[in-house]
């Protein structure tokens, strides 16, 4: 009898199998980024603080939101789609000096963007949706008028300006020159957004 | 003299192909071992809302996450219906927040800890009190970055 060796088994599937496998995990594997509305509390308040400065009731745009989900904007009841195109009349209102503003110039609204101020009251019954959806539609009426003012300045929105600055590809000379523009237009329409604690019933 | 001059046939010899599994093996282990699925075993129900002014929270490890919403059927049992929260994997009582960020904090590097934001991954069927409450103690904890996270969506539809 020969001596004859064992035959190899073939092994160049394999490396077909595990290929598989591999874009298989490599396709499944979702490295999810959260996103969601980002907001900054205000600091505790010292009570040995002074009192904040009074806000004339014509700068103060407040926003009520009930335990029944209903909204009451400047005492007049309204409906959520409505909000933002209220909360833009209001702050680009720009009653004093303001010369990039194109509201109304009505006496009885904000004096000038810089000064106006969104109050937004919750109560604890709201639910969350609800005023995440608030939330939303007011910091949707600041991005609106940035982009406006954006657009007309540097002929881009304020989202791409912010976007580009924050993208780690953009160059540090270019961050330098986008820097300015983007203090500009936050200076233009601040976010005021104060937020009252809310009521118990 | 036939001894020295066989297999003298011009073909190259193939290169070996049968260290190639190993190698792909070695990456297929790299992506199963580093894929993490997710960090902690949700004991709440977390239906978000949705949004469409959001920004994205990059830099995961700069991020605290405290879950908020009803307990899931299965702890139902044990722990009732009424919304609760939930901080790494397990339910936290509203008082536990501030040692929770303090540990947190003292878990990451000095310089990051200014950056830390805290997310907020609450149901969208909860109360406002109960986030109330939460956003008190993160002000009291002095941690004032807050992100609420949401689904990318229309604010506006199914709200009314």
């Amino acid at each position: 009898m020969a001596k004859r060796a064992a035959p190899e088994v073939n092994a160049g599937s394999m490396a077909d199998i595990a290929f598989l496998l591999l874009i298989f995990f490599l396709v499944t594997t979702t490295i999810e980024t959260d996103s969601g509305i980002s907001r900054k509390l205000p600091p505790e308040q010292d009570e040995n603080q002074p009192p904040p400065p009074v806000i004339k009731e014509r700068n103060l745009f407040t926003v009520i939101v009930n335990s029944n989900n209903e909204l009451l904007v400047e005492d007049e009841i309204m409906k959520l789609e409505n909000l933002r195109e209220a909360a833009v009349a209001f702050l680009d209102n720009g009653a004093e000096d303001c010369s990039y503003c194109q509201g109304a110039k009505s006496e009885s609204s904000s004096t000038n963007p810089t000064k106006a101020v969104i109050s937004l009251v919750n109560n604890r019954g709201t639910s969350y949706k609800r005023y995440i959806a608030v939330q939303n539609e007011l910091v949707a009426a600041y991005n609106q008028l940035r982009d406006r003012e954006a657009q007309s300045r540097y002929g881009e929105s304020f989202i791409e300006l912010e976007k580009r600055y924050n993208d780690p590809r953009t160059s540090d000379n270019d961050k330098e020159r986008l820097k300015p523009r983007l203090e500009e237009i936050r200076e233009l329409y601040p976010e005021k957004l104060s937020e009252a604690e809310p009521k118990k019933n | 003299m036939s001894k020295f001059n066989k297999k003298k046939s011009g073909d190259l010899p193939a290169i070996s192909t049968a260290s190639l599994p190993d190698i792909v093996f070695m990456l297929l282990f790299f992506f199963m071992v580093a894929t993490v699925m997710r960090q902690n075993t949700l004991m709440v129900k977390n239906n978000l809302p949705t949004a469409d002014q959001v920004e994205k929270l990059d830099k995961k490890d700069l991020v605290m996450y405290i879950y908020a919403g009803e307990p899931t059927e299965r702890y139902q049992g044990t722990y009732g219906t009424s919304a609760k929260i939930q901080l790494n994997d397990k339910f936290a009582d509203v008082s536990e927040i501030q040692d929770f960020i303090y540990q947190e904090r003292a878990s990451k590097r000095e310089e990051v800890v200014p950056f830390l934001t805290t997310a907020l991954k609450v149901d969208g069927d909860s109360k406002m009190g109960l986030i109330s409450d939460i956003k008190q103690e993160l002000r009291t904890a002095n941690a004032l970055k807050i992100n609420y996270v949401t689904k990318k969506g229309d604010a506006v539809e199914g709200n009314e």
